[in-house]
């Protein structure tokens, strides 16, 4: 393994080891900035409307604390298990990469299954994205994260088949380690909507 | 010679258009220079001040680029000039910002007095009337809930008593605007707002929407004429004997899409009221944005206002 | 509305219209005509090589930049329409819907796709050669940003003659804008259009941002960039910060519409306000993306051609910074008519104001540049003089306007109209004009003929304030924007005629921009050896045009801000010749970019005419193009061998010897 060749003590990035892999992972960065602008005005509109029912259902009829809890404990503890495999990377251990990334996804795959069972309740109750502005808001705020999530889960897992076919090089661990501050990222923006839909929602 | 051309051409231009702006009347005989009302004539004074304020920077920076053009051309310098190796100058620098500064103040100020003077009455100690002024695609319905008449597409007032309009809007946003009379504002169907205008004297005006709203927006003009109290009054008293009534049915008509000619009629349906939208269902929304808020307040002190009862006959 | 619907709208292919059957007909014969020329001259494989896939910033710009002259045609084709319907009252040229239709694109078309490509275009023509880098950070995304923008534009376009035109004006407004008020597929196409060049807007703010952040010549502080790079930086900033709010934005409409959502319908909570609030959030620092980078070119282009230092050049740096914060705390001004209360309005109105401070540093910084200065007058400087004062006129109004009392009776006049035409005009386009004149001889191996350019300048600036300077008196007379006609009672008459002369004479004035263009193209001396303006920054450093890896060896002694006439004045070139060539690391070509926005154009169309399953087609085939972009990242690059670096260099310079 390719962590044998590295002398004890010296933190080893293989992701930053080329020019091309330290200028993608900053445009990334600044790709993750444009993002939070992006969330902050589906936030903004959002809070905006939240009031706005319509005569509609609101959070508070809405909002199941067991299942948002849920899913929460889900992606935060899908964001721990993917730090361990961007550890695992550096330390060049494939198969640990495999195991802790395929837990992440797999919780990332259930916090997708609740959400959807989530909103197919909501609409089985009659709160859909028509209903009202509250509603159109919620729907768009939380489905755009879920959407991301979705992308995040189809772009580890073609990741993760790159890294069986070539091994853990300075390429494929600089596309691992970007789908990793992705998935972060995701669990971040999922805190906002915990507190500011959920949370506030049950108010 | 030919940027020195482009220089004197353009400053003459610019002269001649200050100075059709400054003489007010003479080219531009109608609209916001021409004021004939408070709140006019205040933005009037405003734009005045502000054209001055400007005029200061215009000459002094067309002079300066003329003569900096004029001097150091190419062409006019001898072969061997070599322009100075210069990095900037920090004292020079100084002076070009704290001048615009200082301009910026001078026009900040009468513009936040004048913002806030905008909001009240032009003339508190006058009565005034309100009239709701609601856009549709594409016309102007004018209801005087004090009178209880309606009129489409034309609009009298009383001369020398300050209007309240209460401006709203059926479908698309549109904008009340009378330039002689003063400044416009937004007409919205999910916010109705106030504004006040005033006629110093007797006289005719053309108004307009002027916020794009459809196929026939371009058509949306209707004529304002100021009136003398008394000759306002028997105008009004004309109305409620000889106009129609307006039925529930022919109202809702009214507001279909499609231009019309000048109506008039001596009652409105009580389903016609301009009312405050509800967007929270059982509760009352809170979570508007500040300045609808502030209207809402607005909104609140008006039902207590006396004269409100529609009167019916 | 279901995944199946495949609903025609009521006129799928319009020709109700004397005007669209032309355009049909003229659109039917030039595709012809190029497909059957380009084929019969067997230029298909060239096309795909050279241009359909390449990844070299100065063919993706020259891309840009023939794109928006494109654009520049259509936007000020519909002005000339225009025009003439308001020269005489009541004339019946357009009809209203047609009208409408008119000035809706002529507005979004010259914002998004003229100005928008032009500026990126000039972007990545000189950026990368002007910070002393072999290409931008990431190519392929730079290929994919213009195919995206080309793909939002061609579905902007093609809804005047399929479907029908967005005539909710270029700000689109609800309620209007909403499926009740505007059913149909214009409005859709707005958002369709927008939605995807503006994702490829995105994608170059972060490409540029990262480009001139991490690949700048050894001995390039940032103090040391020339003020175009500055201005590209600051406005790349600008765009992370503010198209994702138009991409949100967008979206939510097309929600409303498509699906019933309500965050901007009269009805159900929701909140036509927010729309304009979100859309000039987006909007307001958008006129600043493409106005600071023109200020970017005037200050190079005097600098060059006053031949001296550019004047204050940390107070050009601050200055643009400031401008590019207040940008984000001003969008209140476009509408404080709509009912803010007098705090809002008083804070906005002095946010809007202060933007004077800073640009008036600018003003006199540009005229102490040129004080004792040098100065010559081709094309580019004599784009860059003109701007000064009638940027300066656009300037002064734009304070008038900010006074919120004042407004109230500016606001959606000609007034108005007039005073973001002169920022626009005087300052992006004049400076659009003065960067392609000026960075023309740097792409190619020769100028614009002198001669034309002149006199397609003059009638240019003459028509321009022949045609703008009226709208001011008739927007005080009470003329509102967006009216498609007038009575003879309102007295506009005498001015609109006169806007409409001076209108023609920008029209000829651009023909013979494009005349100057053909004309050089056939006949204007050739020149490789790159310096043809005696310039002081990097890109004048290297061959004209560059090798497609633009530095054989990399600049090694940037000491200022102007490093090649430093480097001249001390006799030594950029470059340290001693150093042994080595071989380059290229990307290679890559076709994902235009196949993605082919999928993009797919996705785009059926989401125009709700065919909900097309659409998703089209979404589904762009994810697939970025699978297997990724899977083939492997095998992405090349490099340039020494020899045929020295086989360049030996035949540049016996093209060089050929000449003298």
């Amino acid at each position: 393994m390719a962590s044998s060749s590295v002398p004890k003590g010296t933190p080893n990035f293989p992701e930053y080891q080329t020019e091309e892999g330290r200028l993608k992972i900053f445009g990334f960065w600044v790709f993750l900035a444009a993002e939070v602008v992006l969330f902050s005005t589906l936030f903004a509109t959002y809070l905006v409307l939240a009031d706005r029912t319509a005569g509609g259902p609101t959070g508070k009829e809405l909002f199941e604390v067991k299942d948002f809890m849920i899913e929460t404990m889900l992606l935060l503890t899908s964001s721990f298990t993917c730090g361990l495999a961007v550890l695992e990377m550096r330390k060049g251990n494939k198969k640990g990469v495999f195991i802790w990334m395929i837990a992440t996804l797999a919780m990332g795959l259930g916090f997708l299954g609740m959400e959807i069972s989530e909103f197919v309740a909501y609409v089985h109750e009659g709160a859909t994205l028509q209903t009202s502005a509250f509603l159109s808001g919620f729907f768009v705020l939380v489905g755009t994260h879920g959407a991301h999530v979705t992308l995040g889960v189809v772009w580890i897992s073609l990741v993760l088949t790159q890294v069986a076919k070539r091994g853990l090089t300075p390429m494929t661990c600089r596309k691992l380690f970007i789908g990793g501050l992705y998935w972060h990222f995701l669990d971040v923006v999922w805190i906002f909507i915990f507190t500011a839909v959920y949370l506030t929602g049950l108010i | 010679m030919l940027p020195l051309r482009n220089g004197a051409w353009k400053w003459l231009a610019v002269a001649g258009m200050m100075m059709a702006i400054l003489s007010g009347c003479e080219p531009v005989k109608m609209g916001v220079l021409n004021p004939k009302g408070p709140v006019a004539q205040k933005q009037y004074d405003l734009i005045i001040w502000s054209v001055v304020l400007m005029s200061v920077i215009l000459i002094v920076v067309f002079v300066l680029f003329v003569v900096i053009l004029v001097r150091f051309r190419a062409s006019k310098l001898s072969k061997d000039y070599e322009p100075p190796d210069v990095e900037g100058n920090t004292f020079l620098e100084i002076v070009w910002t704290a001048i615009p500064v200082l301009i910026v103040v001078a026009l900040a100020v009468p513009t936040v007095t004048s913002t806030f003077d905008l909001e009240k009455s032009p003339s508190p100690n006058k009565k005034p009337i309100t009239i709701e002024a609601t856009s549709a695609q594409w016309k102007w319905i004018f209801k005087y809930p004090e009178q209880g008449i309606e009129t489409v597409n034309y609009l009298k007032i009383p001369a020398n008593v300050p209007v309240r309009f209460k401006l709203s809007s059926h479908d698309a946003m549109n904008s009340f605007w009378i330039p002689e009379l003063g400044g416009q504002e937004y007409t919205m169907a999910d916010m109705p707002m106030f504004l006040w205008l005033e006629a110093d004297k007797p006289g005719k005006f053309i108004g307009r929407g002027n916020n794009f709203s459809g196929r026939d927006f371009a058509k949306m003009e209707f004529t304002v004429e100021a009136k003398k109290q008394s000759d306002f009054d028997s105008w009004v008293d004309h109305v409620k004997k000889t106009a129609p009534k307006q039925s529930e049915k022919e109202y809702k008509a009214l507001l279909k899409p499609g231009t019309v000619d000048l109506k008039t009629y001596s009652s409105y349906p009580k389903s016609a009221e301009v009312k405050e939208p509800n967007h929270g269902g059982m509760e009352h929304g809170g979570m508007d944005m500040d300045h609808s808020k502030m209207k809402h307040e607005d909104m609140e002190g008006m039902e207590d206002m006396p004269g409100m009862d529609h009167d019916k006959n | 509305m279901g995944l199946f619907n495949f609903k025609m709208p009521e006129h799928f292919i319009i020709m109700n219209n004397p005007l669209i059957i032309g355009a049909w007909i003229s659109i039917i014969l030039v595709s012809v005509g190029i497909v059957f020329f380009v084929t019969k001259y067997k230029k298909w494989g060239y096309l795909w090589r050279e241009w359909f896939t390449t990844v070299d910033h100065k063919k993706i710009g020259v891309m840009y930049i023939l794109a928006a002259l494109l654009m520049l045609f259509r936007g000020g084709f519909d002005a000339i329409l225009m025009r003439t319907q308001l020269a005489l009252p009541d004339l019946k040229v357009l009809d209203a819907q047609h009208y409408n239709e008119i000035f809706t694109t002529h507005g979004t078309v010259m914002i998004l796709f003229m100005a928008m490509p032009f500026i990126i275009g000039l972007m990545n023509v000189a950026v990368p050669l002007q910070i002393g880098a072999r290409d931008v950070a990431f190519p392929v995304l730079n290929a994919a940003s213009f195919w995206l923008f080309f793909v939002g534009a061609m579905i902007f376009n093609i809804s005047f003659v399929v479907g029908g035109s967005p005539d909710a004006g270029w700000t689109n407004y609800v309620p209007l804008a909403g499926s009740d008020l505007t059913p149909g597929v214009g409005i859709n196409y707005y958002l369709w259009g927008l939605q995807i060049a503006g994702i490829g807007t995105l994608a170059t703010g972060v490409n540029f941002f990262v480009t001139i952040l991490k690949m700048r010549a050894p001995g390039m502080t940032l103090l040391r960039m020339p003020m175009f790079t500055w201005s590209t930086l600051i406005t790349s900033i600008i765009i992370i910060f503010a198209f994702p709010v138009l991409t949100v934005t967008l979206a939510m409409l097309t929600f409303d519409r498509l699906f019933g959502a309500h965050f901007f319908t009269i009805d159900a909570g929701g909140m036509p306000m927010m729309w304009a609030n979100l859309f000039w959030i987006w909007g307001h620092p958008e006129v600043y993306i493409v106005i600071l980078p023109a200020f970017g070119i005037f200050s190079d282009v005097i600098s060059t051609f006053a031949r001296k230092r550019l004047f204050g050049y940390n107070a050009m740096v601050i200055s643009m910074v400031a401008i590019s914060g207040l940008s984000f705390i001003v969008w209140v001004h476009h509408f404080f008519t709509m009912g803010n209360g007098p705090w809002i309005n008083s804070v906005f109105s002095i946010t809007t104001m202060a933007i004077a401070i800073p640009t008036g540093v600018k003003v006199f910084n540009w005229l102490f540049t040129m004080y004792k200065g040098r100065i010559e007058t081709p094309a580019p400087m004599l784009w860059s003089l003109a701007f000064i004062p009638n940027f300066l006129i656009g300037g002064v109004t734009g304070v008038m306007l900010a006074s919120a009392p004042a407004d109230y009776q500016y606001h959606n006049s000609y007034f108005l109209v007039s005073h973001f035409h002169y920022v626009l005009i005087g300052g992006t386009v004049f400076g659009c004009l003065a960067g392609m004149y000026y960075w023309w001889p740097k792409i190619f191996d020769f100028k614009i003929n002198e001669r034309i350019s002149k006199w397609a300048f003059w009638l240019f600036v003459v028509g321009f304030n022949l045609c703008f300077v009226p709208m001011y008196l008739v927007g005080l007379q009470g003329m509102p924007r967006r009216v498609y006609t007038y009575g003879e009672h309102m007295g506009w008459t005498t001015w609109n005629f006169v806007e409409t002369i001076g209108a023609y004479l920008m029209g000829v004035g651009f023909m013979l921009i494009v005349w100057a263009i053909i004309y050089s193209i056939l006949h204007e001396k050739r020149d490789r050896s790159g310096d043809p303006w005696n310039g002081r920054t990097l890109e004048w450093a290297i061959s004209s045009p560059p090798p497609h890896y633009n530095f054989s060896r990399m600049p090694s002694r940037v000491t200022s801000a102007d490093p090649f006439w430093d480097a001249k004045k001390r006799g030594e070139t950029m470059f340290d010749e001693n150093e042994p060539l080595k071989p380059i690391h290229m990307p290679n070509n890559d076709g994902m970019p235009i196949v993605l926005s082919g999928f993009m154009f797919i996705a785009g169309f059926g989401f125009v005419f709700e065919w909900l399953l097309i659409g998703f087609i089209g979404l589904l085939g762009v994810i697939g193009s970025m699978i297997w972009r990724s899977f083939k990242d492997y095998d992405a690059d090349h490099y340039v061998q020494v020899d045929e670096i020295e086989r360049d260099q030996a035949e540049l310079k016996a093209a060089l010897e050929g000449r003298s």
